[in-house]
């Protein structure tokens, strides 16, 4: 088994890349999967520490983030429906209502 | 044998996700999402993670990625016409955070990685099915009920929020 370093720096990079995607794009869509990347380097971190300690908490942690996941996705896509309803546009930078 | 495994996958992990943040076409963006959760669970494989690996593959590349296209066929989203027109002070310093964000995720994980304890083979085959079923249904237990009680409150909450006009009661006799 390869060491752990290894899986948290993948995470890390998938981490920041889902970061810095969710600063640079404009539509809402692919800003909201950068979001799902990023939840899902995290589940990566808690998957291989669970597994390097034998400890199963940190994949049943996992399990329930994906469903809690499941539930910001539909949530999140019905978000942009709306604003997509309001604007005809998925463009955050659009989105300026509360903006001063 | 694992570490090539593990290069490869990182590389496509890291060469979609790049992909997915740098295209244009936003369905291409999603595509490149379902390859980048497919290799993710191809890493949960190597961990000896074998349930989340497909339940990985189940929800999120297939439920969840679906939705996703649903949602951008429905929308019928136009492609971006440049993803770097303007702003260059925004993205210049959208990397620097992205780069202290690195570096901080990269310094606290220095300090750890030598305290693992050290733990014999027969704990490293933790996550099959069974071994994941025995605690979720019983020391997780409220926790996964809770669970449903979040999903219906959620499929709830977002037929309330996309639904096109919502309906007054006033008609109803209550």
């Amino acid at each position: 088994m390869i060491g752990i370093d290894w899986y948290l720096a993948l995470s890390a990079i998938l981490f920041t890349i889902g970061a810095i995607g969710v600063l640079i794009r404009r539509n809402a869509i692919v800003v909201f999967m950068c979001v799902e990347m990023m939840l899902n380097a995290v589940n990566l971190t808690l998957i291989s520490f669970s597994a390097f300690h034998g400890d199963i908490a940190g994949q049943i942690l996992v399990f329930f983030s994906l469903s809690v996941a499941a539930a910001e996705a539909v949530v999140g896509l019905a978000i942009i429906i709306a604003i997509f309803r309001n604007n005809l546009s998925v463009d955050i930078t659009k989105v300026n209502l509360l903006r001063w | 044998m694992e570490i090539y495994l593990f290069v490869l996958l990182a590389v496509i992990a890291i060469a979609s996700a790049l992909g997915m943040v740098l295209n244009k076409s936003t369905v291409n963006s999603a595509l490149m999402l379902v390859i980048n959760l497919v290799t993710l669970s191809g890493i949960y494989l190597l961990l000896n993670a074998q349930f989340l690996a497909l339940i990985q593959i189940l929800v999120y590349a297939g439920a969840i990625m679906v939705l996703f296209l649903f949602v951008i066929m429905l929308l019928n989203v136009d492609d971006e016409q440049s993803l770097f027109s303007k702003f260059r002070l925004k993205y210049f310093l959208s990397f620097l955070l992205g780069s202290v964000i690195f570096a901080q995720i990269l310094y606290s994980i220095g300090g750890v990685t030598d305290m693992l304890p050290q733990i014999s083979s027969d704990m490293l085959e933790i996550g099959t099915v069974e071994a994941v079923g025995d605690v979720l249904y019983t020391d997780y237990l409220f926790t996964f009920e809770m669970t449903a009680i979040l999903l219906t409150a959620a499929v709830v909450g977002a037929l309330m929020v996309a639904q096109y006009q919502v309906k007054k009661d006033e008609d109803s006799e209550v």
